[in-house]
C-alpha cells in the first residue's frame, strides 16, 4: 500500500542502522534524526556509508539492523514506489527515450494526478527551463540535465527529496551557481532535502545542519559554523577546512579557562572547547584565526616565540606562511592583506598570536592525520 | 621521393577494397542475375540454354505458380521470430541484469552453437523430433500427442528448427541493448512511483526496443530466404521459397524463374523491412 505524502510528512528518523556486505560494514549502528524542511547534508569521503546510507532511506537498499520513519510511519521494508520520498541521482539518470516534459511528468503520471500539463509548466518554470519541455535528454547541457532531474524530483512535492552527489558532474563555476539556485528552490517549495555530497564548501553553502561521516559512523553533527569553530574529532577539524594540531598537555586552569602547556609554552583556551579525556590533548587553530608579528613587539592574547617563516605564498585575498616551530612543526597561517603591513620574508622569526577563544581541543589519542589524506574532488560511487 | 596526398582523396582510398570486393562479388552478380531473370529458353535448345528476351512475363509466371510457398515463408519466418523473441527476450534480461559473475559464461553458451556447422545441427534436429528421440515418445506417453503422429516433415519441425537456429542471432542486439540501459533509470523509476511491471513497460522495455528491431531483423530476414531447415526436417508440404529457388537453380536448370524469384524475395523483404523500421520509428531510438 502507497503511503499518503499529506501522513507522512514530518522528520525522518534513522534508528541504529546498520548496513554490511559481507564482511564489510557500509554503515554502523547510525542514529539520526533529520527536522521536517531542513537542508540537511550527510558529509565524508568517499566510502563513508553516506550514498548507502541514502539509498536506504530512498528505498533502493534495505539496512541489515535497525529502522527507518517518516513521521510516524514505518519505511524500513517499504518498496521504493510506495515511499513519498523522490531522489536527484548523481548522474540524473533522466529517461533518454522520453522528452523533457514526460520526464518530469512520469512521477504525476504513475500517480494518476489530474493536471499534469499545469504542474509540469510550473516547475519547467521554477528551474527556469520551459521552453526545453520538448526536447529529449541528450539534447541539454549538463547544468541544463541537472535542473530536469531536480524538476522530475520535485514535481510531486515529495515529503522528503534525496540528492545523491548532484552537482559532481559539474564545472566548478556552473556547480557554485547551482548551489545558490538549490538552497534558493529548497526555500522556495519548502521540502525537506537531504544532500549527500564530498565536497565540504558545498555541504557548508547549502546546509543547515551537517553530519559528517566516517567508516559508517556519524563524526559530528550541527551548524556550518559549529563545526568549523569547533569540531570535536580530528578528522572532522582536518575535513572541514584546515587545522593546526598542537600536541599539549592541560596544565591546571580555573572554571572558565584551561591552561595548556605547548612545548614548554603556556597558553589558554575555553574549558568549554575541550574534548579531551585526561590530560593529554591536541590544541587546534585554524590558520585564519594565527597572527603573525615580528619577534620583539607585544601581542595579546595567546602567542608561541621561536616561529621562523618557512615558506611565504600570496594568494591576493591573503598571504599563506608556513611556520618552522621549535620543536619541529610547521605551523600554516593564513593573513588576509588588509592592514598595509608588508608580507614578512622568508626566514624572518616571529611570534605567532591568537585569541584563546578560537582554540579547540582534540582528546590527545588522535590520530592528527585522520581527514587529510582523502581526496576531496573523488567521486563516491 | 615523398607522396603528399591531397586530403581529400584519402576516405576514397580507404573505402577502394570494399568497393571493388562489393562491385565484383555483388553488384556484377546481381547485375548478372536480373539479365538471366528475363530470358527465355532458346528454341531448340538444349536443356540451360537461355537467351535474352526481356521476358517480364517470368516475374509474373514465377509468383503465381509459387505464391503458396511465399505465403508459407514469410508465415514461418514471422512465426520463428516471434518464437525467437520470446525465448530470447527473458533470456537476455537475466544475462543483462540477473547473471552477476556468470554473465561471460552464459554469453559463450549463446555463441557456443556456431561452433559446430548450421547444417549438423539442423539434422541433429530431425533426431531430436524423430520418432527415436526422447521427445516424441514422452509426448505420445502424457497423451498430449496422438499414437501416430510425428513431428518431423512437419511445419511445427520447421518452424521449430528455425527458432532455434536464429535464436543467437536475437539474443545477441537483445543483450547487446539490455545491457546498455544506465540501472539508474531504472532505479529512477521505482523511485518514481513505478512498480516493476510499470518500469518495465514504460523503461526497460521502449529502451531495449532498439535491440528488439535489429534481434527481429537478424531473424526474419535469413528466415524468410532459408532453405535448409525446410529441406532436412520438412515435407514437400513445408516447402519454402528458397526451397523453390535452390531446385530450380540445381535440378531443373530453370535458370530465369529461379532469379525472377530471388528478385522478388529480395523486394518482397525489403519493403517489409522498411515498413517494420518505418513503424517502430528506431531513427528516434538509436
Amino acid at each position: 500500500m502507497a503511503i499518503d505524502p499529506i501522513d507522512a510528512r514530518g522528520d525522518l528518523r534513522l534508528t541504529r542502522i546498520t548496513k554490511s556486505y559481507g564482511d564489510f560494514t557500509a554503515v554502523d549502528d547510525l542514529t539520526l534524526t533529520i527536522p521536517k524542511g531542513s537542508f540537511f547534508a550527510l558529509l565524508g569521503p568517499s566510502g563513508c556509508g553516506k550514498t548507502t546510507t541514502l539509498r536506504m532511506v530512498a528505498g533502493l537498499e534495505e539496512p541489515t539492523v535497525g529502522s527507518i520513519h517518516l513521521g510516524e510511519t514505518d519505511i524500513t521494508t517499504t518498496r521504493p514506489y510506495q515511499r513519498p520520498i523522490n531522489t536527484v541521482f548523481q548522474n540524473y539518470a533522466l529517461f533518454p527515450h522520453l522528452t523533457i516534459f514526460e520526464n518530469i511528468a512520469f512521477g504525476l503520471r504513475r500517480r494518476g494526478v489530474k493536471d499534469v500539463k499545469e504542474q509540469v509548466d510550473k516547475v519547467l518554470n521554477l528551474v527556469e527551463l520551459p521552453h526545453l519541455a520538448g526536447r529529449k535528454p541528450t539534447q541539454l547541457s549538463g547544468g541544463q540535465q541537472q535542473r530536469i532531474a531536480l524538476a522530475r524530483a520535485i514535481v510531486n512535492r515529495p515529503a522528503l527529496l534525496l540528492l545523491d552527489e548532484p552537482l559532481g558532474a559539474l564545472d566548478l563555476k556552473l556547480r557554485r551557481q547551482m548551489q545558490i539556485e538549490l538552497k534558493w528552490i529548497q526555500r522556495e517549495v519548502g521540502l525537506t532535502f537531504v544532500h549527500v555530497t564530498h565536497d565540504q564548501e558545498e555541504a557548508m553553502t547549502m546546509a543547515d545542519t551537517i553530519a559528517v561521516m566516517n567508516e559508517g559512523k556519524i563524526e559530528q553533527m550541527g551548524s556550518p559554523a559549529d563545526l568549523y569553530d569547533d569540531p570535536e574529532t580530528a578528522f572532522v577539524a582536518n575535513f572541514l577546512g584546515q587545522s593546526n594540531l598542537i600536541k599539549g598537555r592541560i596544565d591546571g586552569g580555573d572554571g572558565e579557562n584551561l591552561v595548556i602547556d605547548l612545548f614548554g609554552q603556556k597558553v589558554s583556551m575555553p574549558k568549554s572547547r575541550s574534548h579531551a579525556v585526561d590530560n593529554s590533548l591536541y590544541a587546534g587553530i585554524r590558520p585564519e584565526k594565527f597572527r603573525i608579528s615580528r619577534t620583539g613587539t607585544e601581542v595579546r592574547g595567546n602567542n608561541l616565540t621561536g616561529g621562523r617563516i618557512e615558506d611565504v605564498s600570496y594568494i591576493g585575498v591573503s598571504t599563506q606562511y608556513v611556520v618552522a616551530m621549535p620543536w619541529g612543526q610547521e605551523l600554516m597561517v593564513f593573513e588576509q592583506n588588509d592592514d598595509g603591513v608588508p608580507p614578512f620574508n622568508k626566514g624572518e622569526e616571529v611570534v605567532i598570536s591568537w585569541e584563546p577563544s578560537f582554540t579547540f581541543g582534540l582528546r590527545g589519542d588522535e590520530d592528527v592525520e585522520a581527514g587529510t589524506e582523502v581526496n576531496p574532488e573523488e567521486i563516491d560511487e | 621521393m615523398s607522396i603528399t596526398l591531397p586530403k581529400v582523396r584519402v576516405p576514397y582510398l580507404l573505402l577502394f577494397p570494399g568497393f571493388a570486393f562489393l562491385f565484383t562479388f555483388f553488384i556484377l552478380p546481381i547485375i548478372n542475375l536480373a539479365q538471366t531473370s528475363t530470358q527465355t529458353p532458346i528454341s531448340g535448345g538444349d536443356t540451360g540454354q537461355y537467351e535474352q528476351t526481356l521476358a517480364f512475363s517470368n516475374y509474373v509466371n514465377a509468383f503465381i505458380d509459387n505464391r503458396e510457398q511465399f505465403a508459407r515463408s514469410f508465415v514461418y519466418a514471422t512465426l520463428a521470430t516471434i518464437f525467437a523473441l520470446a525465448i530470447a527476450y527473458p533470456l537476455a534480461y537475466a544475462i543483462a541484469f540477473k547473471s552477476g559473475k556468470f554473465k561471460n559464461i552464459l554469453l559463450v553458451l549463446v555463441v557456443a552453437p556456431f561452433f559446430t556447422s548450421f547444417l549438423l545441427r539442423t539434422i541433429a534436429w530431425k533426431q531430436i523430433l524423430g520418432e527415436e528421440g526422447f521427445l516424441v515418445p514422452t509426448l505420445r506417453n502424457l497423451h498430449i500427442l496422438g499414437q501416430q503422429t510425428t513431428i518431423t516433415s512437419t511445419a511445427v519441425a520447421v518452424v521449430a528448427g528455425m527458432t532455434y537456429n536464429f535464436l543467437p542471432f536475437m539474443t545477441l542486439p537483445l543483450y547487446a541493448s539490455l545491457e546498455r540501459i544506465d540501472p539508474r533509470t531504472i532505479e529512477a523509476s521505482g523511485d518514481l512511483y513505478a512498480n516493476g511491471i510499470t518500469t518495465f513497460r514504460r523503461v526497460t522495455m521502449p529502451l531495449s526496443l532498439p535491440g528488439v528491431v535489429a534481434g527481429t531483423l537478424l531473424t526474419f530476414i535469413p528466415a524468410a530466404g532459408d532453405y535448409v531447415n525446410a529441406s532436412i526436417l520438412g515435407s514437400p508440404n513445408t516447402k519454402m521459397i528458397g526451397n523453390v529457388i535452390e531446385s530450380r537453380y540445381f535440378k531443373i536448370v530453370d535458370y530465369p524463374t529461379a532469379a525472377a524469384l530471388s528478385f522478388t524475395l529480395m523486394a518482397a523483404i525489403l519493403i517489409l523491412v522498411t515498413l517494420y523500421i518505418r513503424k517502430a520509428g528506431t531513427e528516434e531510438l538509436v
